[in-house]
């Protein structure tokens, strides 16, 4: 059983990895990108090819892509998703949703709908006990990895001047544009740091297993759930939410292998009803 | 002190009881001459178009954005398959029951999808779609993960058969465009039309958001799975990948989009823009599916309200005039 | 220092400026008054790159402001305390008052000029600023647009909410901070209170200049025909 808690608990590490992108976006700038998932297998794919083409390892093919996904999450939402921002939140969902499905079908022109996976090598198999439990070291490093993501996007926030920039457009756009902010630039800079996460998840979902081009929807709608669990507006929230849809998820899934992802969505639908503000909501002024 | 007329129509929209009488007569007449090909193909775009009014409804007119109408449009065509193989209902009745049905059961929905806003309320219906789908996935007396047929209609002739699913279809769309353009024109159409442009303000005139915003959410899911119910009658198979797939919402959202938001004779032309593209085009597969996808963007980014709504702005044409205007009298 | 002709403006199809022709030099305090809706703050928009001018000259300093994004006419040395104060909830006291500093201009503004001038706010510098009252949000909102050193402080109704007493102790820190070749643009709702802080005085009325002269020139009753357009 501690087992099974601490495997949960280690895929939860990756959920939040899928879901922290999102939640910056949204808490930034009240954007919903309905193609978080796809844009994370696209990394994956991305992480594939580049790790075949260079025949770098995979750490440093993931090292190497993503700079290229801030540039790319960058002119983004520079020269497309900036004008869908407003008041009305379809635009952007039209276009977002507009993106999943020629993301999808790129994908699967390019790499046809064959799984395929990243190899890691030997740390995709290596794994240590402690007394009869068993540990993967991808998981953990994973889990790691998120730990650190969550505690330096929350340092970013509270410490430092873009923080206050990100704090600032998002609590009054035109005040903060007396301030001499560019929101254009600002909410581009939000969306770079994002796809910057989600190009870390993609690769690491390929290491974990095997993606196909179709996998992005469940993806995005895990991301979702992790922030809503969590409560909007903090990322330390996020993670917790994205631990326990990771841990629902792995314990049902024993149990019932056909109802894991089913009680997941259930467990998100019981938080929405007694708790709509989630588990640690930021509460804006 | 100048007095006002309040008027509604205009010359273009005075034409309208002209166009349905001429269009009718050969639709409503289609099986006695028609393929029987055709008479599927038109229930098949009734479906589709079906689906984009009701979206358009919830989210033009409502307020609502939603990724997960799939949910009621399964929902209703599995509540007919119960209903016509299960429990010997003549799966033509069980039509309008599936949808009276479907209506029902999203009340309850409803109390979990109002608790989020906004973009969140989009992938949160997503998420119940997902746990419908799921949930019919799981249940193995419908076929389970791989879907049934809908034994019912196996002793009625074909042709009988395609011609009543016809006539059904047919009537559905002129019952739901003649219903959604009655009650838009009403006293709680004009409530809608405020709720949407300001919900505070709507709130301070008197206007009970919420219970409209419930009739709305009401409404248009028992449309979509009066939709769902007809498509599975026609379809004859169904499975949980089919009925709750995503690209329903994909492809109503494609058609309202193209079309026009927020009215009515955006999602008509819609639906032929998309009937058009797929008969000469979906057999490019991915390409088909990337162009459809890079069209729906280009037209939010440069053509907000759609391509009616384009028309509209620059030529003042409206077939189904919802809007009033102070016209001096002299 | 600064030149308006014939500024107009509008708001999608309601036009809100019809033509204002408004100048001031260097280190005037001119007072702007005119009932609700008579085009005050839309041209403070105006002048802080907010809305886009429809027509018309705006010069500052020679340089015309005609296409100007906000952020750019910060760092020229414009700063307005928004109506309503507009601080940004999720920042604290300090905070608040670096983002005033954001546009990088040199001068002697900084935090612990503004903590002289309003001594409370150094106490306060870690909490919220929505924990802090109305009369010192009002201060934080003030030393916010001081921090970008500007030569032009534009005042979008400052009293407003406030209680006599805190509107006396804002106004009396007034006269301190204004430097050398600094001016004030004071919008005020408030008659009386404009006409005791500035040297001059402009009405706009329905989107037009309708009155402008000497503080201590004017009477009553030209400024009351003035403001009602009477």
């Amino acid at each position: 059983m501690t087992e099974i808690i601490l495997q949960g608990l280690l895929l939860g590490g990756l959920y939040a990895l899928f879901a922290l992108g999102q939640s910056l976006m949204f808490g930034v700038m009240r954007l919903t990108n309905t193609a978080q998932g796809d844009f994370i297998i696209l990394g994956g794919f991305f992480a594939i090819s580049t790790v075949a083409a260079t025949g770098l390892s995979p750490g440093l093919g993931l090292l190497v892509l993503i700079p290229l996904a801030f540039l790319a999450g960058y002119a983004l939402q520079r020269f497309v998703l900036n004008y869908t921002l407003g008041r009305d939140p379809l635009p952007s969902l039209v276009v977002t949703f507009g993106l999943s499905i020629i993301i999808q079908n790129f994908l699967l022109e390019v790499y046809s709908a064959d799984p395929k996976s990243l190899e890691a090598g030997s740390i995709a198999l290596a794994s240590f006990s402690v007394s009869d439990i068993t540990v993967g070291i991808l998981p953990l490093l994973t889990f790691g990895i998120a730990l650190l993501a969550t505690m330096l996007l929350q340092a970013l926030f509270s410490y430092t001047s873009l923080g206050r920039s990100f704090r600032a457009v998002s609590d009054d756009r035109e005040a903060a544009q007396l301030m001499g902010l560019k929101p254009a630039i600002v909410y581009a800079q939000a969306t770079g740091i994002a796809f910057m996460l989600i190009a870390l998840a993609g690769g690491l979902q390929a290491m974990r297993t095997t993606i196909v081009p179709a996998d992005g929807p469940l993806l995005l709608l895990f991301a979702f759930e992790a922030v809503i669990i969590g409560g909007m507006g903090s990322f330390w929230g996020t993670l917790v939410g994205a631990l326990l849809l990771g841990l629902t998820q792995q314990i049902v899934f024993r149990l019932d292998p056909g109802w894991g992802i089913w009680f997941g969505h259930l467990m998100f639908l019981v938080v929405l009803v007694i708790r709509p503000q989630g588990l640690f909501p930021k509460t804006r002024g | 002190m100048q007095a006002y007329d309040v008027i509604r129509s205009n010359h273009f929209s005075k034409a309208l009881p002209w166009l349905t009488i001429v269009l009718l007569i050969p639709a409503i007449s289609l099986p006695m001459w028609g393929q029987s090909s055709w008479m599927r193909e038109v229930v098949e775009i009734a479906c589709y178009f079906l689906f984009a009014m009701m979206w358009n409804l919830l989210a033009g007119y409502g307020g609502m954005v939603s990724i997960g109408q799939q949910a009621f449009f399964g929902f209703g065509g599995y509540t007919m398959l119960i209903l016509g193989n299960e429990m010997g209902v003549n799966p033509f009745l069980a039509i309008p029951l599936a949808a009276i049905v479907t209506t029902l059961i999203a009340w309850p929905v409803s109390l979990l999808a109002f608790r989020l806003q906004g973009g969140y309320f989009a992938i949160g219906s997503w998420v119940i779609a997902e746990v419908f789908r799921l949930s019919f996935a799981n249940l193995h007396w419908v076929g389970g993960g791989s879907g049934t047929s809908l034994t019912a209609l196996r002793d009625i002739e074909k042709a009988t058969r395609e011609s009543t699913t016809y006539w059904i279809a047919l009537a559905c769309i002129v019952i739901a465009i003649a219903g959604i353009y009655l009650f838009l024109r009403s006293k709680r159409g004009l409530a809608l039309l405020a709720i949407r442009d300001n919900e505070n303000a709507a709130a301070s005139q008197g206007i009970d958001v919420q219970r409209l915003k419930l009739a709305v959410y009401l409404i248009a899911a028992g449309g979509t799975g009066l939709a769902g119910a007809l498509y599975f009658v026609s379809n004859l198979r169904i499975s949980p990948d089919a009925a709750f797939s995503v690209n329903w919402t994909a492809f109503a959202i494609f058609m309202v989009v193209i079309g026009g938001l927020g009215r009515i004779e955006g999602p008509i032309i819609g639906a032929l823009l998309f009937w058009f593209l797929n008969k000469f085009f979906s057999d490019y597969g991915t390409w088909y599916l990337i162009g459809l996808g890079l069209i729906a963007i280009l037209v939010t980014l440069f053509f907000r309200d759609g391509l009616w709504g384009a028309i509209h702005r620059r030529y003042g044409l409206s077939l189904f005039p919802t809007h009033r205007f102070l016209k001096p009298r002299n | 220092m600064l030149r308006s002709q014939g500024i107009t403006a509008a708001y999608g199809d309601a036009q809100a400026l019809f033509g204002i022709d408004f100048s001031m030099n260097a280190g005037e305090i001119v007072a702007l008054i005119g009932a609700n809706g008579a085009g005050k703050s839309t041209f403070l928009k105006t002048l802080t790159g907010l809305l886009p001018v429809r027509s018309g000259e705006l010069e500052f300093e020679g340089q015309s402001l005609r296409n100007l994004d906000a952020g750019d006419i910060v760092k020229l040395g414009i700063a307005m305390v928004p109506e309503g104060r507009r601080l940004f909830p999720s920042l604290t006291v300090e905070e608040n008052l670096l983002m005033g500093s954001l546009s990088g201009r040199k001068g002697s503004w900084d935090l612990s000029r503004v903590f002289t001038l309003f001594p409370i706010l150094q106490e306060k510098r870690s909490m919220p600023s929505t924990s802090l009252s109305g009369g010192q949000q009002q201060m934080v909102a003030i030393g916010r647009a001081l921090m970008s050193n500007p030569r032009l402080l534009l005042c979008d109704e400052i009293s407003l909410g406030l209680a006599p007493v805190v509107i006396r102790e804002i106004y009396a820190a007034l006269p301190a901070i204004m430097e050398e070749g600094m001016s004030l643009l004071i919008v005020e709702q408030d008659v009386q209170l404009a006409m005791q802080a500035s040297s001059r005085v402009v009405c706009l009325q329905e989107g037009l200049v309708s009155l402008e002269g000497k503080s201590s020139e004017l009477s009553r009753d030209q400024i009351s025909k003035a403001y009602f357009g009477i």
